[in-house]
């Protein structure tokens, strides 16, 4: 053991190949772990958030009946309660609450629980997301869908939400960059994701600041490619002619009947 | 009688902005709402598309109250097109998508047969060649242009045209004027609400004249430009003659 502590090289940069190339094995598993939980959650968080920003969107027509509306009023105010509650506390006492709550769902696997917890934590923010999305686009594309005799249903899934998700890709992308950063929290009930992998390099070493520079360069380069990914993307989905809503011309008419004589 | 208007009463909040307004569309009518702004000539014709709710009167289309449709509202508006002041186009879609996806999706007809109406549409508006095109490319004359196309694929019964021109430049006005007037030709059912006072002259059966929420005055073109018989008609017609 004392052997090993004193082969370590005393400048940070020479511990940190030293330490990444001694212990490669455990910072690969845990970077693996940590990416498989971000990206998984990321996309159950994403199908979250799209039925429950979509559920928060749902308009009111003074022609639905008092029962609809009754239904439309308990399910917007059933997921602001669900909205609120995982934004509004720290993702480390949900995970802990959630894997004790339902401790014999986990048994077999942590990494199951951390990827439930993520998911049921980036789904709220991911709704407000959707929802936002939604409400960016200009109130006509809806008026448009329904005045050719589009149900809400059909409004939604085939104008507004492709408009919507597109619009807010950039947001949504964030959130996966947030994830492979916050699955560090799920450490507190052992999930074997980089930084847990990390604090049991340092136990062996005990060259903490060492350890955790590699850690920090680990996470770095996964949360810059995965920026770079995602521009290029947001770039091609660019490129493919839509762009944001259409009709924000405001109208001006001073002049027109002048200048439409003169053109008849 | 296709439309039949009764009494109706819109309000927003305590601002009453049609205070009663009575109106029956013949089949084949061009009708011409005029008026200054916040007269209710759009409100009026955003209830009938039910795009607005209202408080008071009913509207019958074809004899049936609107709201007691058994097919429902949606089957409804199917029928009543609206073109609009700002466009709405689905900006995600191409020029042909525009024109077909409401036959497809609402009308449940097969794909192949909307696009042959959809381009034969298209063709009629002049846009033949730009199907393919995204819509976000095209010009304001030319996205408006689409948008009567798109609403013309749905074969409706009724036209309603929100100030079609008014978010126009100036030189695109008369492109669009002139798609409309081609339409009043055929003699198809078309409420327009506008600001161009001459066209209205031109294309129009009847033209009315909307003030505070009233149908104040209606007649022929030439009655109701030439021969108004309310002084409030008389100083609006005056302004635009000074222009």
């Amino acid at each position: 053991m004392l052997s090993v502590l004193s082969t370590i090289p005393n400048d940070l940069l020479g511990a940190a190949y030293y330490i990444a190339k001694r212990y490669a094995p455990l910072f690969l598993y845990g970077a693996k772990n940590t990416l498989t939980i971000a990206l998984t959650a990321t996309v159950f968080g994403l199908l979250i958030g799209l039925g429950v920003g979509i559920l928060r969107s749902l308009p009111e027509s003074v022609y639905d009946s008092s029962l609809k509306r009754w239904t439309t009023r308990t399910i917007r105010f059933l997921t602001s309660i669900y909205v609120e509650v995982f934004r509004g506390t720290p993702m480390m006492v949900q995970a802990i609450f959630i894997y004790y709550a339902f401790l014999p769902l986990f048994k077999e696997s942590k990494l199951f629980a951390g990827i439930v917890i993520v998911s049921i934590n980036t789904g709220a923010y991911m709704a407000e997301i959707v929802r936002a999305g939604i409400q960016s686009l200009d109130k006509g594309q809806n008026e448009a869908a329904r005045s050719i005799g589009m149900n809400n249903f059909q409004t939604m899934v085939y104008i507004i939400l492709p408009q919507a998700i597109k619009n807010a890709f950039p947001a949504i992308g964030n959130e996966f960059v947030v994830n492979i950063k916050d699955t560090s929290v799920l450490n507190v009930i052992g999930v074997t994701e980089l930084y847990f992998q990390s604090v049991s390099v340092a136990g062996i070493n005990y060259r903490y600041t060492d350890t955790f520079f590699v850690t920090a360069m680990i996470y770095l380069t996964l949360t810059y490619s995965t920026t770079l990914i995602l521009k290029a993307i947001e770039k091609k989905m660019n490129l493919s002619g839509f762009d944001g809503p259409s009709s924000t011309t405001t109208p001006l008419n001073i002049g027109h009947y002048k200048a439409s004589k003169e053109t008849q | 009688m296709i439309i039949q208007i009764n009494q109706l009463i819109k309000r927003f909040h305590q601002n009453e902005v049609l205070k009663g307004v009575s109106l029956s569309v013949n089949s084949g009518e061009v009708i011409s709402i005029i008026g200054s702004s916040g007269s209710g000539k759009s409100t009026l014709l955003r209830c009938i598309n039910l795009l607005e709710s209202y408080e008071g009167g009913s509207i019958h289309f074809h004899g049936k109250d609107i709201l007691d449709s058994i097919q429902g509202i949606n089957a409804y508006r199917a029928r009543v097109g609206m073109i609009f002041q700002s466009f709405n186009l689905f900006s995600h879609m191409s020029v042909l998508d525009n024109c077909v996806i409401g036959q497809t999706k609402v009308l449940g007809k097969n794909k192949k047969e909307a696009i042959a109406l959809a381009l034969t549409t298209l063709e009629k508006v002049g846009l033949r060649d730009f199907a393919e095109r995204s819509v976000m490319t095209l010009s304001g004359g030319q996205k408006q242009r689409v948008a009567i196309a798109r609403t013309l694929c749905m074969e409706p019964e009724v036209l309603l045209f929100d100030e079609p021109t008014s978010a126009l430049d100036p030189e695109m006005v008369g492109e669009v004027l002139s798609v409309i007037k081609a339409l009043a030709k055929e003699h198809r059912t078309m409420i327009i609400v506008t600001h161009e006072m001459s066209f209205a002259k031109d294309v129009s059966d009847r033209v009315l004249f909307m003030d505070q929420g009233v149908i104040l005055e209606e007649g022929t073109p030439d009655a109701l430009f030439n021969h108004p018989s309310k002084a409030r008609t008389q100083e609006f017609l005056s302004r635009f003659r000074e222009n």
